[in-house]
């Protein structure tokens, strides 16, 4: 029964157990003896060396703050900088009183209840001989006053720093963001080593998107002080390593050239170069300027930024949702084509209303007795409903939000900025989870001419435009290019996740793109009174979109034509690619208060056009079609009346 | 009701004669203690800033610990070994309830009970050798190979929850106290070279399966000085506290480096450099010299003892005690990477304390009722 190591006896067990028992003490003074050894060594032969370190050494750990990586755009132009400032520190453990002190302190340097609430927050992550922020940004005044009554407040001093600068304030403040000072939430799950003398952190935008390549690697510095405290000498200095510095996609001339050409309307562009994703300009108007949050914003300041009507705040061009309205007819087109619903040639007759079948509901067209016998080509330029109500109809909303999807519409872009939103693609399970209520046909019908509940954001629909002017293959839209160490090493280029294909129907895309060249170029187009393709070296194609803020209460054709009127009713939308043939810009525009999308919102994107040209090196603008335009629509357009 | 009180009084009263008026505890090792609380409240004093709230709180946990230590020393040994399944138990609830209702970030390692804060790590230290002698006690030994098995299972489940607090040194050193009973019940020696070597070897495969900031956390825990804002600061501090001591220490309340704060933790994980310090060579080897005592004579009485499970879980629990002076002593010497080990019954710390008394207790029982347990 027993095994051959087993032990059947009691006496045996014990004896065992005593041999076990005095190898394991063994093993425990051997061990216990090289601790002792180790202490010998330490106490008796390194012991004069010890002793002068702890006599003479008597050495405090300083933290070297990274400075912050710098962001760019294409061009290499600063969009944030880091420049020299002051602020006031407190060595806490030279501070005998310390409520006593910041109460006179404060008659010479004035400090908020924030600056001190902040301060104290921070004392407590701090080890009580290091110098711990109090006061940013000091005026000239303030240090000046300072210096002079320094000698009454030891352990108090003037620190130079580096704090966040953008030159073109409020022109990227939506896309670069701003830095800010650490909040408590933040420091409850910031590494303390890495953001130990870190006193901000990226909050919004690029800042806080590349935070983690931004931000960079601590240094220290042992520093030897003397009985007093005062600093003596470096003993040991390990640099910080600065953060990565950005490079943009982003052109601050088109950024610049777009915000001029908005001239004061409140609205969002955004322009994305089709082939790989870069966006090219971002832009919400109005905005803000991102300095004033830098070093904490006041009171007042930040008051006038939330209670103002058109909410600055408001990132627009990817948090803004408009309904899309005729700038999705291009994209159900091609979806009826492809689903083989539509073939080009097939026509639609408009007679100004549109019936459900089997029902009396009836849904206008913008013209009053319809545009006749209308193809795709022609339903898209000159944006005819019926066609439109007719396809989505025989769609189905099923197939509509799945082909829809496909470009984006009623989810993120992906776009490496934080809080983007998704904009809504209604579904009936989206309305059902929303409102308790079933889908109802109707719903179905306005969804083709992009009304009822769908809802876009201007980066949304620069991203479908751009995979349709793409040949169909779609890019996460993206604004960092490359990352780079500074002047010695090389740019890290940023590496794009891999298109992904939505159509390779050529035939079908070519289609579309002629009723979009139409809306430029044919007399019955759209945008075309707004004569947006006149003069432009390359061909563009376009959309118009005019969507009504509030939803009519009558079936009566509203006459009233003054557009201020107008532009209190409607969101004007326009969305344009070029050149036709070879697609590098995708634009969408949209204009809050906008009468129409042609004549307001067009004259947004031709300007943008006009810079992207001016912007592109000739060498790689693609060749302007001299004699081509025989094969083009705008050939059949006659010259205006 | 009055005669009810009553009556539970003079049970209480009966009870506590007979724990208390012939106290069975063991003096040599109730000597070695004392002196080893006195040099801890010294230190203590000292490391605190002269500071009598702190000694006379760990003061007040020793006299705690103290009358604990003798009623469990009247407990017999069969009665303590029948209620290890319940304390083995009870502990890896608590370690469950830890895990569950610990709030916020970072590591889990408190209970709060009303008054009392305590880490049911600590408890496990002492559950675990009782847990494995328990198990092993009526079955053959050396173990084969299923109750090694089993054996293993039992040390792992608490290691394992305690590592995801979590508390990597408590892990292997609760690991450890089961793994020494297994050594002491005659686990071959082959045995115990092959499970050493599949661990060295493990360690680069378990590595490589990591990812890039856990193989760091490593590399920091083997190499101090690549960490010098964390860890690396303290054993520096820490060899230049202890060196500056040295042979005879720079005398109570002289030390420089913990009074002007450059030594981190000074009155719990690091006391032990404080004492290096003051007290210099002359102080550490003291104090060593008082443990290998109280483990000597701890693991004396285990071979005297009258059944395997009372062996098992005084030998384990004496050599349990001495791996962690061990580590606490490598750690301030600069020799082991930093890891949260307080020094027994020095470092500030009620649950350690009280627990350490408690497994003294233990001993004290078993050699006490050596005489009439079969």
């Amino acid at each position: 029964m027993n095994g051959r190591g087993e032990l059947k006896d009691e006496r045996e067990r014990r004896a065992r157990f005593g041999r076990r028992a005095l190898a394991g003490f063994a093993i425990m003074l051997a061990l216990v003896m090289v601790v002792a050894g180790r202490f010998v060594y330490l106490q008796v032969y390194e012991h004069a060396e010890y002793s002068t370190r702890a006599k003479a050494n008597r050495v405090r750990l300083t933290h070297l703050a990274p400075p912050r990586g710098l962001i760019y755009d294409r061009e290499g132009k600063l969009l944030a900088d880091n420049v020299p400032a002051f602020r006031l520190d407190v060595i806490p453990d030279q501070v005998k009183h310390m409520d006593a002190m910041l109460q006179r302190l404060a008659e010479v340097v004035p400090l908020t209840d924030d600056d001190i609430r902040r301060f104290k927050q921070s004392l407590r992550q701090h080890r009580s001989f290091e110098a711990v922020p109090l006061k940013f940004h000091l005026t000239e005044s303030e240090r000046d006053r300072f210096a002079i009554d320094q000698w009454q407040f030891p352990g108090v001093s003037i620190a130079p720093y580096l704090t966040r600068n953008y030159p073109y304030g409020p022109a990227f403040a939506h896309v670069v963001g701003y830095v800010g000072r650490i909040d408590d939430k933040e420091l409850q799950h910031l590494d303390p080593d890495k953001y130990a003398g870190s006193t901000h952190i990226g909050k919004t935008g690029i800042e806080k998107e590349y935070e983690d390549l931004l931000h960079g690697t601590p240094g220290y510095e042992v520093v030897e002080v003397n009985a007093n405290q005062r600093p003596l000498r470096v003993l040991q200095r390990v640099a910080a390593k600065p953060g990565k510095n950005l490079y943009l996609t982003i052109d601050e001339r088109l950024q610049q050239a777009t915000i001029d050409a908005f001239a004061g309307q409140t609205g969002a562009a955004v322009a994305i170069d089709p082939r790989n994703g870069n966006v090219l300009a971002m832009v919400t108007v109005p905005s803000f300027d991102p300095n004033l949050f830098v070093n904490g914003i006041s009171q007042a300041d930040y008051a006038a930024l939330l209670d103002d009507e058109e909410k600055p705040l408001l990132n627009r061009a990817m948090r803004g949702g408009y309904p899309p309205g005729s700038t999705v007819k291009p994209f159900l087109g091609l979806g009826g084509l492809e689903l083989g619903l539509r073939t080009p040639a097939d026509t639609v007759l408009s007679t100004g209303t549109w019936y459900l079948p089997g029902s009396s509901r009836g849904y206008r067209d913008d013209t009053r007795y319809g545009a006749g016998n209308v193809n795709l080509v022609q339903a898209i330029t000159q944006s005819v409903n019926t066609y439109f109500y007719s396809l989505a109809y025989k769609m189905g909303i099923g197939r509509f939000d799945e082909w829809m999807a496909k470009f984006g519409f009623g989810s993120p872009t992906g776009i490496d900025l934080p809080d983007e939103t998704g904009g809504v693609l209604p579904s009936p399970e989206w309305k059902r989870k929303t409102f308790k209520q079933p889908w109802f046909p109707g719903e179905t019908v306005i969804a083709g001419i992009g009304q009822g509940y769908w809802m876009v954001t201007p980066l949304q629909m620069a991203h479908a435009l751009a995979a349709l002017a793409n040949g169909g293959s779609s890019h996460t839209p993206h604004l960092l290019a490359a990352t780079g160490d500074g002047l010695d090493s090389p740019e890290v280029a940023y590496r794009q996740p891999p298109p992904v294909q939505i159509t390779h129907a050529p035939a079908d895309l070519e289609a579309v793109k002629q009723g979009m060249l139409g809306v430029i170029y044919n007399p019955a187009g759209t945008a075309y009174a707004a004569g947006i393709g006149k003069g432009f070296p390359y061909l563009i194609a376009g959309k118009t979109g005019t969507a009504e803020r509030y939803s009519r209460t009558t079936e009566a054709y509203n006459t009233n034509k003054n557009l201020a009127y107008l532009a209190s009713r409607h969101r004007a939308w326009f969305i344009c690619y070029a050149p036709a043939d070879h697609p590098q810009i995708a634009i969408a525009v949209v204009l809050e208060h906008g009468a129409w999308g042609g004549s307001a919102a067009a004259p947004i994107a031709r300007k943008m056009l006009d810079q992207w040209l001016a912007d592109t090196p000739p060498s790689e603008r693609p060749p302007v079609p001299v004699t081509a335009t025989a094969a083009t629509p705008a050939a059949s357009a006659p010259t205006t009346p | 009701m009055n005669d009810f009180a009553a009556s539970l009084a003079a049970r209480a009263f009966r009870l506590g004669r007979r724990v208390f008026s012939r106290p069975r505890i063991d003096l040599p090792l109730a000597i070695g203690l004392l002196i080893l609380a006195l040099m801890g409240l010294t230190v203590l004093y000292s490391a605190s800033n002269l500071d009598a709230g702190t000694v006379g709180g760990q003061a007040t946990r020793f006299v705690i610990g103290a009358v604990l230590m003798i009623a469990i020393s009247r407990i017999p040994p069969n009665l303590l070994r029948a209620w290890t399944p319940w304390f083995y138990a009870i502990g890896v609830l608590l370690l469950v309830v830890v895990k569950v209702l610990g709030e916020g970030q970072g590591a889990n390692r408190w209970l709060d009970v009303g008054v009392i804060r305590f880490q049911p790590s600590e408890l496990m230290k002492l559950a675990m050798p009782m847990m494995i002698a328990w198990y092993l006690h009526p079955r053959p030994l050396p173990p084969r190979w299923r109750d090694l098995f089993v054996a293993l299972v039992l040390i792992a489940i608490p290691a394992f929850l305690i590592f995801k607090q979590p508390d990597l040194g408590t892990a292997l050193l609760v690991a450890a106290s089961g793994l020494f009973v297994l050594f002491l019940a005659g686990l071959q020696w082959w045995k115990i070279g092959a499970a050493t070597v599949a661990a060295v070897a493990a360690g680069p495969i378990a590595l490589h399966f990591m990812h890039g900031y856990q193989r760091q956390r490593i590399v920091t825990f083997l190499h101090p000085e690549s960490d010098p804002l964390g860890s690396g600061w303290h054993i520096l501090q820490s060899m230049i506290a202890v060196g500056s001591g040295g042979i005879f220490g720079k005398g109570f309340n002289q030390g420089t480096q913990s009074k002007l704060e450059f030594l981190p933790e000074h009155t719990t994980d690091f006391i032990f450099a404080v004492l290096g310090e003051e007290f210099g060579l002359v102080g550490v080897l003291a104090l060593l010299a008082v443990y290998a005592f109280i483990v000597g004579r701890c693991l004396w009485i285990a071979a005297n003892a009258r059944d395997t499970w009372s062996r098992l879980v005084a030998g384990s629990f004496a050599l349990a005690f001495m791996v962690y002076v061990i580590v606490n002593g490598g750690m301030i010497a600069g020799l082991l990477p930093v890891v949260g080990v307080p020094l027994p019954l020095v470092s500030y710390g009620g649950t350690s304390a009280i627990t350490l008394l408690a497994g003294f207790g233990v001993v004290m029982s078993i050699h006490a009722h050596r005489k009439w347990t079969p």
